[in-house]
């Protein structure tokens, strides 16, 4: 993303995401407690835990969905909260569900992103290897091929963080090592990946972050 | 802007791929409207006094019907996440998907209308009245819907707690409405009964998307 060669190496600006003393509460109940952490650009994140632990609750958090309880959220050290709208744009999102109309074709559930960032959706596709199906109904398509699609839309948008929630879910073998190449091209050009998962997922020494019950 | 156009054109996409919803709608209207003249009385003199009241009803019913899938569509499936992530303002969503709403059920409704209007004896030069009145009545049910819906998304029976919430919001636009059609068939003056239907639109434009967006903000934490 930055030339190294340029005239101002000596001061590279590098993306940084990091999360200080953050908690939140479900309801009454403190879920989340003191959570700390920090990426920069290229780098990855696993959150792992039991289920029901607030992995989720989590991502929702980081990407701004959700209002913390306290401690905070900075982006390049500027909190989050002062401009929502700023970090959304910043941010792809893969939820647990794959956010497909199932009786629009995959061209069509693809083409809102791709109209508003002017990106292909043939090559997003070619990525997953599901541009022979671009015409199909997604009721058509199997568990784990919606959620390449599902994938396929991360990269339509021009975002800096991904944040996945278990996005390898019903992938194949194949399919996974695949996942690992996106994944790879995506750190490369300076992208930051935070992912939810009980399984290895093909990232390069990603840093880990246990979520134990406070 | 650009984004808000792209927005009504996905909602018309979605519309034609899942068409016995507005079809759903429509056929609604036509049938229940048709139900009443035979019921009641068949007669030419008695329809035309009763065409305002039932007309209106039955639009209003009818256009309350997809209303609940309006956004809990976009929640079920996790569509609201992405849509709220794609840099445009949680308002301009709420927006776009009421206008959506509008082109869907509201606009097939008035064509529809016409045709129900002639069959309830409505003198033609009543026509252009009756259904000015009633695209403002039923933009002003797609916002009112709108936002309720929004408040509503995520609750359990929300289907039922809708039309319960949005039906006494909707009593100002059917007497309004009625009444100026009445107006206009006794031939006295119709524009104040227009006016505040205007005006009931007029306040609900603004205000009804914002709340509608904090809405989805809420539905997605």
């Amino acid at each position: 993303m930055y030339r190294k060669d340029s005239v101002i190496s000596a001061e590279i600006p590098t993306e940084t995401f990091s999360v200080r003393n953050v908690s939140a509460f479900r309801g009454e109940v403190l879920i989340l407690k003191n959570i700390n952490i920090s990426i920069a650009a290229g780098e990855s994140l696993l959150i792992q835990g039991p289920n029901g632990i607030g992995k989720s609750t989590l991502l929702r958090l980081l990407a701004g969905f959700r209002k913390i309880d306290s401690g905070e959220i900075l982006w390049n050290n500027q909190n989050i909260a002062d401009d929502y709208s700023a970090h959304m744009n910043r941010i792809a999102w893969l939820g647990h569900q794959d956010s497909l109309k199932s009786s629009m074709t995959l061209r069509e559930n693809l083409l809102l992103p791709s109209s508003i960032y002017k990106s292909s959706i043939e090559t997003a596709l070619k990525s997953v290897q599901l541009d022979h199906l671009a015409e199909i109904p997604v009721r058509m398509l199997s568990a784990g091929q919606k959620r390449r699609v599902a994938l396929a839309r991360l990269l339509l948008k021009p975002a800096s963080l991904w944040l996945l929630d278990e996005p390898s879910s019903g992938l194949d073998t194949k399919a996974l090592i695949q996942l690992g190449e996106i994944f790879h091209q995506f750190q490369q050009k300076g992208g930051m990946i935070i992912a939810t998962t009980h399984i290895p997922l093909p990232l390069k020494n990603p840093k880990i972050l246990e979520i134990t019950a406070p | 802007m650009l984004t808000f156009f792209y927005l009504i054109q996905r909602e018309m996409r979605l519309a034609i791929r899942f068409g016995t919803d507005t079809l759903g709608a429509i056929l609604f209207f036509v049938l229940t409207t048709a139900l009443f003249p035979l019921a009641l009385n068949p007669s030419p003199q008695f329809l035309q006094q009763i065409a305002p009241g039932v007309l209106w009803v039955c639009a209003l019913l009818s256009a309350l019907l997809p209303l609940d899938r309006v956004f809990n569509s976009e929640l079920e499936d996790g569509s609201l996440e992405q849509l709220l992530l794609l840099g445009s303002s949680a308002y301009n969503i709420a927006f776009a998907k009421i206008v959506g709403h509008w082109l869907i059920t509201g606009l097939p409704l008035l064509i529809a209308a016409f045709p129900v209007a002639i069959m309830f004896d409505l003198p033609l030069n009543t026509l252009p009245v009756f259904l000015f009145c009633l695209g403002i009545g039923t933009a002003t049910l797609s916002l009112l819907g709108g936002m309720v819906a929004s408040i509503t998304l995520g609750t359990r029976r929300s289907a039922i707690l809708l039309p319960l919430l949005i039906l006494p919001l909707l009593t100002p636009i059917l007497i309004f409405g009625t009444m100026a059609i009445e107006m206009r068939l006794n031939d006295t003056d119709f524009w104040p009964h227009l006016e505040l239907l205007t005006a009931a639109f007029s306040a609900a434009l603004p205000i009804c998307p914002l709340i509608a967006g904090l809405g989805l903000k809420l539905a997605v934490e």
